[in-house]
């Protein structure tokens, strides 16, 4: 039986491989200490899988061809097509831009040069954040800082778990921990009904839940930071949420060592939820001065982090800028894809999604192009169709963590043959 | 191809010549001997120029995760100076924090081809890189961020081997792909999240127990011993504390004639005289920098105007945060292996603060004798802009100009400085010496910032304007490699720079103490903590070039 032995990365028996130090590309906290292991082009994610990873990486994909209009054709032809109606369209539309960082610069340069519209799909979610750290700036952690050194966490209307399946084990519970702040010596703090039951499980030290609505969580920070200041509050019941609940949180936010305070926008899917994040961001300020408190701001699936910070730094932005100028004209509320779409603004949209099959472009009747992983259920308007390999599944790559501080190499676990998102943009560029 | 620049004035320090007409001939991007007989493929009349080498920037914030949140954070900023695509050239923006492209196509506008980005936190480096490759035209390189991770503090306070400290600097350097090791407020960084708001040069971190004078002396050791060029960087304690001189003079006197490296100064020079209680220490710095031949520094230079500081300091960045201009300052805890901190500023002519800032770093370029141990910044975007530094260069070669422009600034601000008394004016061989040559030797650059032969053909051609602002704004030409890229002041061809790294020598059983470290209290795996030199130079981003490094040597 031949064997071979790549160091650090996989380990190949016969017609199986094992890849180790995997990065996982389906949610924002990049795990890399997976093990997958490939017979021929199926996956299994043999070590530290979660539901997710699993999912992701076990998908069998359904045989994918690109096409026009429906009809299987040529990849060059694709590209060609693809080349016509970017190059024809006043004002294309290039949104989804669930990639990788090759993928996003490529994204970037055919925008610019198409005079085009940048935009994530969640940048709906993300903007919560931008707007609040654009106004009044913030104080953050990062996932390694908060796994070490946070004594009191508190998680402010999101279910973390359903988002990062491993963020208990891996951060906010640690087994080990720099500084002895291991799990028993922790405190969780859940502002939110419904979202305890990871953090139950996890076996912290302490266990507070102040049930109430996401869209009251706010209003609870709010009269928190009250209380902190040493103001009176009379009658207070946000939701269900007592005086004497607020007062036990201010009197362990009082306690803390490091506090984190955890949150991820899409969690707060109501109108003009920067005012929560305000409210969060705000709690960490009146802190500040006397202890140590940051943020953690979690989400980020869907390349979501990575698309922001390439955006950022080829533009200045973080997405919603428009080249139609020539220059990069950012306008958050104007350049808003989704808004566009949605008010007949543009006239060809640009879709791509490499990682998940449910990724799906809006309706519109405007032409679209999608880029996508194989098993999309493309929508009537698709002109054109691409089928391309995810990053970290099928070729390699780079993805920025939701932090937007440490970036992650993404190994080719070799699943398919098919081409990364950057390879099709530059050739479709490459045919303008 | 054979290129012949013929009939300039040349100045060319490092090979000790200055301002003689010379001929130089580039073949295959590479300076060679002069080949009078040759017929050259390209020639340039420089009749009436001044050549000097492209111009090294040794600490320039231009890549990685704080300056994008500076981007991110400053969209107001960028409004100002947006630019469009050309045939040649990418859209971006300008101003305090430009945007990766931008930040390539200006320096060299500006006859800069090379860059270094002092402040890579290893945690960080991916990205960093990445935004480096994202800057064209300049060659680039980064210095690794050490003094206040966990692994290495943990070292220092368990008394480990210094060997094994040595291996672990000299791991961290190829890791993080770094040219050099910067240190910033030793120790506090990490002593901030611990809730302690200053850390003095002896004050003991509350939890390991090591001072920054520790800290710093060990890392200058390491660096020294494992024949690293550059010596350690050092962005000392209390940064913009009035009276911060103190603090300075006493770390440049602990190195104990160990090589340092002592950034933005003038920032770190302050006293406490007058009755704001603030003052300069720039002859006092001067006065110790001229007699300890140990020791460079560079300046820091604040100009007046918008901009945005951004450092990995991020106990005094909070501290600075209620003077932030527009409010909204940012503040982060990174990995257990450092932090940062974005706070937007606004320097203003008539603020008695920062116009004895201002006059403070001009005093500190003109006070220390030895340009060879002086480089020329404003610690971009942190002073100000790198955009200033022609006029800044006119402010050093031009006594009467730099008077005109002292009897603008605050009136207390004017009696409390010297500068109209020192008559100092810098010479054309002086500037090359602070833009090229010194920052080449600083780095270990061995073919760069020079014109001699087997030096890259990185040249610079200007106007010989008596106007030294105009002059140094816009070059006639500049060429990378041996093309030309910029004339009169415009990129005519983008080309992609070189990364510099250096790599010490270390031993490779540092990696399982590491991996079990990572292992258990990290969210990386070690492996994936190292950036490969394929992740650089992928996609056309330019080659690695491994500067040398002396044999590493035992203790």
């Amino acid at each position: 039986m031949p064997t071979s032995t790549a160091p650090g990365s996989s380990r190949e028996r016969a017609n199986t491989k094992l890849f180790e130090d995997v990065t996982c590309p389906f949610c924002g906290i990049l795990c890399d200490d997976l093990e997958v292991e490939r017979s021929g082009d199926i996956l299994e994610v043999v070590k530290s899988g979660c539901g997710k990873s699993k999912a992701g990486f076990e998908r069998k994909l359904p045989p994918s061809s690109p096409q026009i209009r429906g009809k299987d054709v040529p990849l060059a032809e694709a590209v060609a097509e693809a080349a016509k109606l970017i190059g024809e369209a006043e004002l294309p539309l290039f949104g989804g831009l669930a990639t990788d960082v090759e993928g996003m610069r490529a994204a970037m340069a055919l925008a610019e040069r198409s005079g085009g519209v940048v935009d994530h799909a969640a940048s709906q979610a993300q903007y919560r954040n931008f707007k609040v750290l654009q106004s009044v700036g913030w104080t953050m952690s990062t996932l390694t800082e908060t796994r070490n050194r946070a004594d009191l966490i508190i998680i402010a209307g999101t279910d973390v778990a359903a988002l990062h399946h491993r963020f208990f084990e891996k951060i906010a519970a640690p087994r080990e921990s720099m500084f002895g702040v291991t799990a028993k010596k922790r405190t969780i703090v859940v502002v939110g009904k419904g979202l305890d039951k990871a953090a139950r499980q996890a076996g912290v030290g302490e266990l507070v839940t102040l049930p109430c609505k996401p869209e009251r969580v706010g209003e609870v920070i709010g009269a928190l930071r009250a209380r902190l200041r040493g103001f009176r509050l009379n009658k207070v019941d946000i939701d269900g949420v007592k005086l004497a609940d607020i007062d036990a949180l201010a009197d362990l936010c009082r306690k803390a060592a490091y506090g984190v305070v955890v949150w991820a926008p899409p969690a707060f899917d109501f109108p003009h939820a920067e005012f929560t994040v305000d409210q969060l961001a705000g709690l960490i300020k009146d802190l500040a001065p006397i202890q140590r408190f940051a943020g953690l701001t979690l989400g980020g699936s869907e390349g979501a982090t990575t698309a922001a910070s390439v955006a950022t730094w080829l533009s200045g932005y973080p997405m919603r800028v428009s080249y139609a100028s020539g220059v990069p004209d950012f306008d958050p509320y104007r350049c808003d894809i989704s808004r566009m779409l949605r008010e007949s603004e543009g006239d060809l949209l640009v879709w791509i999604g490499s990682y998940s099959p449910d990724f799906v472009p809006p309706a519109t009747k405007i032409p679209t192009i999608v880029l996508g992983t194989p098993g999309m259920k493309l929508p009537k308007s698709t002109d054109v169709f691409i089928p391309i390999g995810t990053p970290g599944v099928d070729h390699a790559g780079r993805l920025i963590r939701v932090d937007s501080v440490v970036s992650l190499p993404l190994k080719n676990l070799g699943r398919a043959e098919l081409p990364p998102v950057a390879d099709i943009v530059s050739a479709i560029e490459a045919a303008l | 191809m054979l290129i012949k620049l013929t009939g300039g004035k040349v100045y060319d320090p490092a090979n000790k010549v200055s301002g003689e007409i010379r001929d130089i001939y580039v073949e295959d991007g590479k300076i060679v001997a002069p080949r009078p007989d040759a017929k050259p493929d390209q020639t340039y009349d420089l009749k009436g120029k001044v050549v000097m080498a492209g111009a090294i920037d040794p600490h320039t914030h231009i890549g990685g995760g704080k300056m994008t949140i500076a981007r991110m954070l400053l969209p107001e900023d960028h409004l100002g100076d947006l630019v469009a695509r050309t045939d040649v050239t990418h859209a971006g923006c300008g101003h305090a924090v430009p945007s990766t492209h931008l930040a390539g196509y200006r320096y060299a506008e500006m006859g800069y081809t090379a860059c270094f980005e002092p402040a890579m936190l290893p945690a960080n480096a991916r990205q960093a890189h990445m935004e480096l490759g994202d800057t064209p035209m300049v060659d680039k390189g980064a210095f690794a961020m050490l003094g206040s991770d966990d692994y290495f503090l943990r070292q220092l306070s368990e008394k480990q081997d210094f060997e094994a400290i040595k291996d672990y600097v000299a791991w961290i350097m190829h890791a993080s792909q770094a040219i050099a090791v910067k240190v910033v407020n030793p120790g506090g960084i990490s002593a901030f999240k611990f809730n302690q708001r200053k850390l003095d040069l002896d004050e003991e971190h509350v939890y390991y127990k090591v001072t920054p004078r520790q800290i710093i002396l060990n890392l200058a050791r390491a660096l020294g011993e494992l024949g690293v060029t550059h010596p350690l960087h050092i962005h000392g304690c209390n940064l913009g504390v009035p009276g911060n001189i103190e603090s300075t003079l006493d770390t440049i006197r602990a190195a104990e004639g160990l090589r340092i490296h002592m950034t933005h100064t003038q920032f770190m020079s302050y006293g406490t005289e007058g009755d704001k209680k603030f003052s300069s220490g720039a002859a006092r710095l001067a006065e110790l920098v001229n007699k300890s031949p140990n020791i460079s520094i560079d300046v820091g230079q604040v100009m007046f105007g918008q901009t945005c500081t951004a450092s990995g300091d991020s106990m005094r960045q909070y501290a600075i945060a209620k003077s932030a201009h527009p409010k909204k300052p940012v503040v982060m805890d990174i990995e257990c292996d450092a932090g940062c901190g974005v706070v937007p500023m606004r320097y203003r002519d008539k603020s008695f603060v920062n116009a004895l800032q201002w006059a403070i770093g001009l005093e500190t370029f003109l006070l220390v004798d030895d340009p060879w141990r002086m480089f020329l910044t404003t610690d971009h975007p942190n002073g100000a802009p790198f955009y200033t530094y022609p006029h800044l260069i006119r402010l050093l070669m031009d006594k009467s100009f730099r008077d005109d422009a002292f009897q603008k600034i605050n009136t207390d601000a004017q009696a409390a400085s010297i500068l109209p008394t020192i008559t100092r004016e810098y010479t054309l061989d002086e500037i090359a010496i602070m833009t090229r040559a010194g920052p080449a030797h600083s780095l270990g650059l061995k073919d760069r910032g020079h014109l001699g032969v087997g030096a890259a053909g990185d040249i610079t051609v200007y106007k010989d304007d008596p106007n030294r602002e105009a002059m140094f704004a816009t070059p006639a030409m500049v060429f990378k490699d041996g093309e030309l890229v910029v004339r009169d002041g415009k990129v005519v061809k983008v080309v992609q720079g070189a990364t510099h790294v250096a790599r010490p020598e270390y031993d490779k059983g540092i990696e399982k103490p590491l991996e079990d470290y990572f292992d258990r209290f990290h969210t990386v795996r070690m492996e994936n903590f190292k950036l490969a030199d394929e992740e650089i130079v992928k996609g056309d981003k330019g080659a690695i070039i491994v500067q040398p490094t002396k044999e590493r040597a035992a203790a």
